[in-house]
């Protein structure tokens, strides 16, 4: 039943890839500007018409539109992304050597994250209605109502700028660089799940079997953190693995703001000249760690809620 | 404070929102557009009350006109996502088959992406403007509102007197108008409003970026990307159109989470029915 299940998972996976890969051949296909001229602008040279044609036939850009399709698809099988014009590089080597940095801040700032947001969900949602959980909802909706750029320049500005505690913008990513940045995704991200956590915590404080729990005499903190948080924590997991792959893509503002140099700076270099290669590697790439990770969230599920298991046996 | 008052003051607001963006050139102090080198990188005073960018232009009047463009686009654009994803869900789910295996399956390639990357994507092969950066955010949010009107439809699809009505004769373009679309109206345009802010965040974003609007025109995500450089020298060209993002986008997410607990009674009696328990 499970690998059943596993098999049917990878298989709509790999439609929705190629529909994917399709699309985004598609848009750089019907983009105004062929990418011949794209790439000769990018290097600053005005070609001549010959050039251009010898560039178009290096590029395979003279062929029917599905052939160009076929020819990039069956390359990416091999592992051959392309050649990015802009930075004259294979697009696989420039996607890998950013992604650990973008990697690591997305691990960071998800950590950073849940310490901050988990205790104070549920201490918002245990004391419903008191003045802390009137501070912790106040404070989560300056948060969703604030624009991450802002959060990071305000950071950028107070800490890095005015008291120089921090220091920014250097060619290494240890700790020091992904703290400021790390931070403002965290501040974003946990504004979201405290939210989820109070209603999560809410939800289960509401259940027969808290009542039962109470009813017999069990400790109120013994509740919480034996019955009641284990079943509240489950939804996390999803928006969990939903937020990891966000992250690797969605981290480019921050990056910019703080010149940390991962995936996202490298994604809207490439954009901003219109490296189609590259452009088409990064969306490629991203949607498939996006959907790898949630394919992990949806096995882990099996491993951790008890409940899924019994039903795909019945 | 009661519901309505509370509904009332923040209309309130949301007007003097759109009356400012509205009115934008009638009443700023100055021209936004005019560079005077001069009178560059002027402090905030009495002259002018938000100082002076790079090129000597008021930013209070650049903030003010800025209103225009953002209030403006966001309005149209959280309209068009609403009719269409609106429209789409309902045809999905109505008819069933291939036209809801392929606008959900389209619908499923859009959410496999993070938001900001496909539209970063599109703005950027489009190339960069306010429109191509308009198409690119209604491209990755149509999804989840023809998802919701979708589940919507298939609520009442069985339901008995719509068979009724299939069966007396009534055309399908009737059924919609007359009973999916009444029905599925007041939770689409609930989910509407809760999403104005959210969707200003995302334009600005994009135009931060420098795919959205094209200078000169102001518009406060690119007003801060420009300030970005004199941010020791002069931080008032960030905080100054920060603040109004943030205000604004405050505004409309209290004003439509309190449109919600007004039309969506669910959401309110549940919440009041769970606090009685809990007592």
């Amino acid at each position: 039943m499970k690998k059943n299940r596993l098999v049917s998972r990878l298989i709509q996976m790999c439609v929705v890839l190629i529909g994917i890969s399709f699309l985004t051949f598609l848009l750089t296909y019907l983009a105004p500007g062929d990418p011949a001229t794209a790439m000769y602008d990018s290097l600053g040279i005005t070609p001549s018409p010959e050039m251009l044609e010898q560039a178009r036939q290096s590029m395979g850009l003279d062929k029917p539109f599905l052939q160009q399709y076929v020819d990039w698809i069956g390359g990416i099988f091999h592992g051959d992304f392309g050649t990015s014009f802009s930075k004259s590089a294979p697009v696989l080597d420039l996607l890998m050597k950013r992604l650990p940095a973008t990697f690591r801040l997305a691990l960071f700032s998800l950590g950073l994250m849940l310490i901050v947001s988990v205790p104070l969900g549920i201490l918002s949602a245990v004391r419903q209605d008191g003045i802390a959980d009137y501070i912790v909802r106040f404070l989560s909706f300056l948060g969703i109502s604030l624009p991450g750029f802002l959060i990071g320049l305000i950071l950028l500005y107070v800490f890095a700028l005015k008291l120089g505690l921090v220091k920014v913008a250097s060619s290494s990513v240890g700790m020091e660089q992904m703290l400021l940045p790390g931070i403002t995704l965290a501040i974003a991200m946990a504004s979201k799940y405290s939210r989820q956590v109070r209603t999560a915590v809410l939800e289960e404080l509401h259940q027969d079997y808290v009542t039962g729990a109470r009813a017999r005499g069990m400790n109120q903190w013994e509740i919480l953190f034996r019955q009641v948080l284990p079943n509240a924590m489950l939804p996390l997991v999803t928006m969990l693995g939903l937020s990891f792959g966000s992250l690797l893509g969605g981290t480019s503002v921050v990056e910019i703001i703080f010149s940390y140099p991962g995936l996202g700076i490298l994604a809207v270099g490439a954009v901003k000249a219109r490296d189609y290669p590259l452009i088409q590697g990064f969306v490629l790439w991203i949607a498939l760690i996006y959907m790898v990770v949630n394919l992990l969230v949806d096995i882990s599920y099996h491993y951790i809620d008890p409940r899924t298991r019994e039903g795909e046996n019945g | 404070m009661k519901k309505n008052t509370r509904f009332a003051v923040l209309s309130i607001l949301v007007f003097l929102i759109l009356a400012v963006a509205f009115l934008a050139d009638k009443i700023v102090p100055y021209d936004p557009l005019s560079a005077s080198l001069s009178d560059a990188f002027q402090a905030p005073g009495k002259e002018h009350y938000f100082g002076t960018d790079a090129l000597g232009r008021d930013v209070f009047s650049r903030v003010i006109c800025g209103a225009t463009t953002s209030v403006y686009s966001v309005l149209i654009l959280v309209a068009v996502i609403l009719v269409v994803g609106t429209f789409l869900g309902i045809i999905a789910g109505y008819f069933g088959g291939a036209a809801d295996a392929v606008i959900m399956r389209v619908g499923d390639m859009m959410i496999a992406f993070p938001d900001l990357i496909l539209a970063m994507a599109i703005a950027g092969i489009l190339g960069p403007s306010l429109k191509n950066s308009m198409i690119a955010i209604a491209a990755v949010s149509w999804t989840r509102y023809a998802r919701l009107s979708r589940s919507l439809v298939l609520k009442i699809r069985n339901r008995t007197y719509i068979s009724a009505a299939e069966i007396s004769g009534s055309r399908h373009s009737r059924i919609l108008m007359r009973y999916m679309l009444p029905n599925a109206l007041p939770t689409m345009i609930i989910t509407a409003a809760t999403d104005i802010g959210t969707i200003m965040l995302s334009l600005a974003s994009l135009s931060f970026l420098g795919f959205g609007i094209q200078p000169p025109t102001p518009e406060w995500g690119y007003m801060l990307s420009e300030g970005r450089t004199y941010i020791l020298s002069s931080p008032w060209l960030l905080f100054c159109p920060g603040l109004a993002v943030f205000i604004t986008v405050v505004i409309f997410n209290l004003w439509g989470d309190c449109i919600r607990d007004m039309i969506d009674p669910n959401a309110t009696e549940k919440r009041r029915k769970k606090r009685r328990k809990r007592r």
